[in-house]
């Protein structure tokens, strides 16, 4: 199958090994690569002079409980130059870390806080990994698939301490 | 030497100026702002992990609590998002109904940041002017839909209902009498000396940074970066219809001024076109595992019965597979990203906010600023705390 997509055919000649999938789905492309070198294929992405995906639309995470490697993180990058859009994923276990991309798009920074509090999905060398939405001190994850929606302490009354 | 302090305040969450419950913390040095840390989701309501638990129908009426002076144009994000999941076609005069919404709800939103966001700054009377035109838009809202902040009028497929008898005429009469509203607002400010001196050269940011921090819509073009989703991605046949986008040029808080302003002619230009060439036809999409059927079928007919019974206690199997939908909201780019598993449940409802995103950008503009200038930017990106929170 001859690529359509600058950004796929571009990716497959730089890291041949990094991709693990490319799919297409409603005429919308995903890259699935592995974790260790998603800092290095953004860095690539971001700076390419015939790519620029300089707007990092969207950046989130998702469990897939109990599958192994448990979450997956998912870039919805913007190319303003070529008014492309590229899909990327990567895996991560459960105990494992991923690179962060705070130093490729500023606004990773809160986005990859918020995949740290809703699903404690852990990024390294980010300046300021801290919870975003829920308070400090909050315990357990909401997004993951084993969090109860309701909530851990629905049917317990709350009494709060004199 | 004498020892240097900065002076750290607490801004919010309870204050006026922060439309909603922000909580910003400065650090100070006498009145220059060395450091702003913003705290965000005292209005986290878990509205991704609830989405998980409804069919897709039932998410419909969330999507209006994200940015609720955006209801219209968060519908449609979402609706996209599940044809997209579907592919699912839908009949032109529904994709009409849904620009003219749309773009009234653009004006009435950026009416409410207008009124609010001078306000803030010192100048009283705009919010009066203002209001009075959006709740013209609110009316015509409550009597199509039946709701007026939150009107969930967009149904999967398509609208809920046809515009009633004689709401053409009561839409054209406020085409008709929006542009001269538009010139009494800038009689008001746009060369007022106390407006130009709390906007002008307030709160920048370069084109370069506003990108890297993932700001869009007029934050954006404030900039003067021409990115706006109805001109790069189009969606429910904004395509066909004549307009431009306004830019700014500097990115300080008068530009985004601007850029509004100018937006909102242009969003009633739009509705203009829709209206003139409002097609006739169906106004949802019949599907029999997705839509409902008429009402009247349902009160005759079993079959139609049991579709409509099947359909509000189970909802509908999409295929399994993952979509990103993108409208141009009045904030800015608003994304649902839909992860399906075959199921009647969204395995992960992803919504990319505008504000989450401009608001992380405020530190930036307003780093290096003086504090009174704070209360001008957070009204310059215009932000609602309902969609950063969800």
């Amino acid at each position: 199958m001859t690529e359509t997509h600058l950004a796929v055919k571009k990716l497959k000649e730089k890291f041949p090994k990094v991709i693990l999938e490319v799919a297409s789905f409603r005429g919308e492309t995903t890259v699935t690569v592995s974790k260790g070198e998603i800092f290095e294929v953004c860095k690539f992405l971001h700076s390419d002079p015939d790519l620029q995906y300089h707007l990092l639309t969207d950046l989130c995470g998702m469990d897939f409980y109990p599958e192994t490697p448990r979450f997956g993180i998912v870039y919805h990058l913007c190319s303003l130059k070529s008014n492309q859009r590229l899909r990327l994923k990567a895996r991560v276990g459960e105990t494992e870390s991923i690179q962060s991309v705070e130093s490729v798009w500023k606004v990773a920074n809160w986005y990859e806080r918020e995949a740290y509090d809703l699903f404690g999905i852990q990024f390294e060398n980010h300046p300021d990994l801290r919870r975003i939405l829920l308070w400090d001190g909050y315990e357990g994850y909401p997004l993951r698939k084993d969090y109860p929606a309701e909530g851990p302490d629905f049917d317990k009354p709350f009494v709060p301490e004199v | 030497m004498a020892e240097t302090r900065f002076m750290t305040i607490n801004m919010g969450p309870q204050h006026p100026a922060t439309h909603g419950v922000l909580r910003i913390v400065l650090e100070l040095d006498g009145e220059v702002i060395v450091k702003a840390t913003p705290h965000i989701g005292h209005l986290h309501r878990g509205i991704e992990k609830l989405a998980e638990t409804k069919t897709y129908h039932q998410s419909i009426p969330f999507t209006d609590r994200l940015d609720y002076t955006n209801a219209m144009g968060n519908n449609l994000a979402y609706v996209l998002a599940v044809e997209k999941l579907l592919d699912l076609q839908v009949p032109e005069r529904a994709q009409y109904l849904r620009v003219i919404m749309a773009e009234l709800q653009r004006i009435a939103a950026h009416l409410i940041w207008l009124g609010t966001h001078v306000l803030d700054i010192g100048a009283i009377t705009p919010i009066f002017y203002t209001f009075r035109e959006r709740e013209d838009i609110l009316r015509i809202f409550e009597e199509v839909a039946g709701g007026r902040l939150t009107p969930t009028y967009l149904r999967i497929g398509g609208v809920s209902k046809d515009l009633p008898e004689g709401m053409e005429e009561k839409i054209k009469a406020f085409i008709r009498a929006f542009p001269d509203r538009i010139k009494e607002y800038e009689t008001l400010l746009t060369k007022n000396i106390i407006w130009l001196k709390r906007t002008k050269e307030v709160g920048i940011i370069s084109k370069e940074d506003a990108i890297s921090w993932g700001v869009t819509g007029p934050t954006l073009r404030g900039c003067g970066v021409k990115y706006d989703v109805r001109k790069a991605f189009p969606y429910s046949s904004y395509e066909k219809f004549d307009f431009d986008i306004p830019i700014g040029s500097v990115g300080d808080v008068y530009d985004r001024y601007i850029v509004r302003l100018r937006e909102m002619e242009w969003s009633n230009s739009i509705v203009q076109q829709a209206m003139d060439r409002l097609p006739k036809g169906p106004t949802i999409a019949n599907d029999p595992r997705i839509t409902l059927p008429p009402k009247d079928d349902v009160t005759r007919d079993m079959a139609s019965l049991i579709r409509q019974f099947k359909i509000v206690s189970e909802g509908f199997r999409p295929p399994a597979g993952e979509v990103f939908a993108s409208v141009e909201a009045s904030k800015g780019e608003l994304g649902f990203y839909i992860v399906s598993d075959g199921s009647n449940r969204p395995f992960r409802f992803r919504i990319r906010t505008p504000s989450f995103a401009n608001l992380s950008a405020l530190p930036r503009m307003i780093e290096g600023g003086l504090i009174a200038d704070v209360i001008s930017a957070i009204g310059s990106i215009d932000i609602v705390l309902g969609e950063i929170d969800r």
